[in-house]
């Protein structure tokens, strides 16, 4: 069992769902991300998925493109990342997760990807440009290295389809709000609500819900039918904008920002 | 291992090349085009349809012109070029745009998007668009509109909206990404006609198949006009339309030697040129696995070319495939090497060739010279110049 299986185990016996922010590693810079994910990881969220900077991300919206460009432009490596999520892994309870290209991931090497990632404290990875008929060589590693490799269902997703990708995949099921892009939306379509309801019954695995939610009504609409919903974009901007601001203020932002989606989950 | 012609297989494989490295929330599209464009190639009159466009609309069939001041001038094999330039908008590109209108309108999707780098696919898109009534976004990167902007502003006439891209070095690569994001949310109305053969599986094979008329017409015109298949065909290769759709037809007449022509930039210092099938490594750019020139982190480098329509850090998976088979080689091109054969051609034949051909021309000047008055260079010319006279001002700071 890994620590994502570990995590939901015990969330569903409590009755409660995860919080999981994205954040960008090395925007500004890598002892930032680290502090972001002690400071959060404290405040009550239960994973992290942290965003590896890639030059051509092409399901990602212009807020997490930029924040990419930001880090890219401080020559932040896959190496100096892992190496920060090994100083940062040891001190949070709360499951760190990948979100990467296939590109990164290839070059990397696919077996010592994820040996590298493990060493680091990771427990799974999302590699959102990898649909399930190419995933097979690195399902097979991640399920040996009792790693998790989280897949994505979409609303545009046809039902047996999302059976099989149910099948390949381990730890959660990302369910994407909407057909689109990564960012943040005033309002969510109701029909998502059906939908992570029919796939529930098709997997045992927890279904997290990410892609445009922003707001507390978003929260309080998705929460009770999803394990976890993951905010992303909302983050990255709130970071990228606090370039002018002293650290501690930006930090104390996004706790305010974080604690006001936490009360609207458990509210 | 010899190349086969029967690439690429159901899940876009040319041998371990292509595929499909796409977010879930674009298979569905992809696997719906697939679908379509098997049910159309499998019609006779899907083909009819669109041998009658390139016939009476597109001018069809391009000559095979012998470029007889210019062979005499290099002093050895004959050079007959393919006259793509000649084609309605200006370049090889409108073979392609109309069989996806065609596509799009048999799919019933009232809006089309496209990419462009020089703007010629951007042009033959608007093109087709209007002449089917469909809706034409075309994403170009900010550096390419400043540097093709007579096509910018044709595509806006035939009724195109353009939109440029700032982000990343705001080319090519950055025009693609920005089309693919449009594509995730809009599938449902939209078809995203991509103007290579790049991409997810089934571009990079529906883009060769509609472009294999150059190849087709020229096997034929060589056995009329010369009696015999050429010793040596030349094509630049970006992402590697113009060259895939003329190779692909001699793949399996081993006689006929077969060069792709990449940008060699500055120098070969990385980030100073566009060579990717002769300086890259394979990787994951845009949906395929293919040659990439990428760090070794996986990123994608920038690059760069005189040429807006070479300026790319990827290549279609199918040239990965002929490279590693051996069935064609590929070398590259300097900016100022393509510069001066803009110039020869435009002085020896009265032709003024396109950037990205120029490159096809240099190599072949410079391999005429070393061959034999009997042997025979077919280059493909795939696109006309005056697209271009502007920036060459600039470059040498003349009055335009």
């Amino acid at each position: 069992m890994s620590s994502i299986d570990t995590l939901f185990t015990q969330l569903r016996s409590a009755g409660r769902k995860a919080f999981m922010p994205f954040v960008t590693a090395g925007d500004p810079d890598l002892d930032f991300t680290a502090e972001v994910i002690r400071r959060l990881a404290a405040q009550g969220c239960s994973l992290f998925e942290v965003g590896v900077p890639y030059s051509d991300p092409i399901a990602d919206g212009p807020v997490i493109q930029a924040s990419f460009t930001r880090a890219l432009g401080h020559k932040i490596r896959l190496a100096d990342t892992l190496a920060t999520l090994g100083g940062v892994t040891p001190e949070v309870r709360t499951p760190i997760v990948t979100m990467l290209s296939y590109a990164i991931v290839w070059r990397h090497g696919l077996e010592r990807y994820v040996a590298e990632a493990k060493a680091a404290g990771a427990a799974g990875a999302i590699v959102p440009d990898l649909p399930v008929e190419e995933a097979g060589p690195l399902a097979e590693i991640c399920r040996r290295e009792d790693f998790s490799l989280i897949q994505l269902v979409t609303p545009l997703t046809p039902r047996d389809r999302a059976r099989r990708i149910a099948e390949q995949a381990t730890g959660f099921i990302y369910y994407v709000s909407v057909a689109g892009i990564t960012g943040e939306r005033a309002t969510l379509p109701p029909e998502i609500v059906e939908n992570v309801a029919w796939l529930r019954s098709q997997t045992p695995l927890p279904i997290c819900i990410g892609f445009g939610i922003s707001r507390p009504e978003h929260v309080r609409m998705l929460a009770p039918v999803a394990d976890g919903l993951i905010v992303g974009s909302a983050i990255v901007r709130r970071i990228g904008e606090g370039a002018a601001k002293s650290r501690a203020q930006v930090l104390q932002e996004l706790e305010a920002y974080v604690g006001e989606l936490l009360a609207a989950m458990t509210g | 291992m010899l190349a086969s012609t029967h690439v690429p297989n159901a899940a876009g494989r040319f041998g371990p090349f292509g595929g499909r490295y796409v977010p879930e929330t674009l298979t569905h599209a992809l696997e719906e085009l697939a679908a379509e464009y098997e049910r159309a190639a499998a019609e006779p009159s899907f083909h009819a349809d669109l041998a009658a466009l390139l016939k009476h609309y597109v001018g069809r069939p391009s000559p095979l012109y012998h470029a007889r001041r210019l062979s005499q001038h290099c002093g050895g094999a004959q050079i007959y070029l393919k006259r793509e330039d000649l084609n309605h908008t200006g370049s090889h590109k409108i073979n392609n745009t109309l069989g996806q209108a065609l596509l799009t309108r048999r799919m019933g999707k009232p809006r089309v998007i496209a990419e462009t780098g020089a703007g010629q696919h951007g042009v033959a898109t608007a093109t087709a668009c209007a002449h089917f009534g469909l809706e034409c976004v075309v994403y170009m990167g900010e550096e390419d509109v400043r540097r093709q902007r007579p096509n910018v502003f044709s595509m806006k006439l035939l009724g195109a909206e353009v939109r440029p891209v700032a982000s990343g070095s705001r080319t090519l690569r950055d025009a693609v990404n920005d089309a693919f994001r449009d594509w995730m949310a809009s599938a449902a109305t939209t078809h995203y006609c991509l103007g290579s053969v790049v991409g997810p599986h089934p571009f990079p094979k529906m883009v060769r198949d509609f472009q294999s008329v150059i190849g087709r017409e020229t096997r034929n015109q060589c056995l009329e006009q010369i009696g015999r298949l050429p010793d040596l065909i030349v094509a630049c290769v970006g992402g590697g339309s113009n060259a895939a759709g003329m190779f692909y037809p001699f793949i399996d007449d081993p006689q006929v030697e077969l060069l792709g022509v990449e940008a060699g930039g500055r120098s070969t210092k990385p980030g100073d040129h566009a060579a990717t099938l002769c300086f890259g490594s394979p990787g994951v750019l845009h949906g395929s696995y293919s040659y990439v020139l990428q760090d070794d982190d996986g990123q994608t480098c920038d690059v760069h070319s005189v040429s807006a329509g070479l300026d790319y850090p990827g290549t279609g998976p199918e040239h990965s495939y002929w490279k590693q088979t051996g069935r064609a080689s590929y070398t590259s091109i300097r900016d100022d090497e393509a510069l001066n054969a803009f110039d020869t051609l435009a002085r020896t034949e009265g032709i003024l060739p396109a950037l990205e051909s120029s490159h096809a021309v240099a190599k072949a000047i410079e391999l005429a010279g070393q061959r034999g008055r009997d042997a025979v260079i077919v280059v493909n010319l795939s696109g006309r110049g005056d697209k271009d006279a502007a920036e060459i001002a600039r470059l040498r700071g003349l009055e335009f």
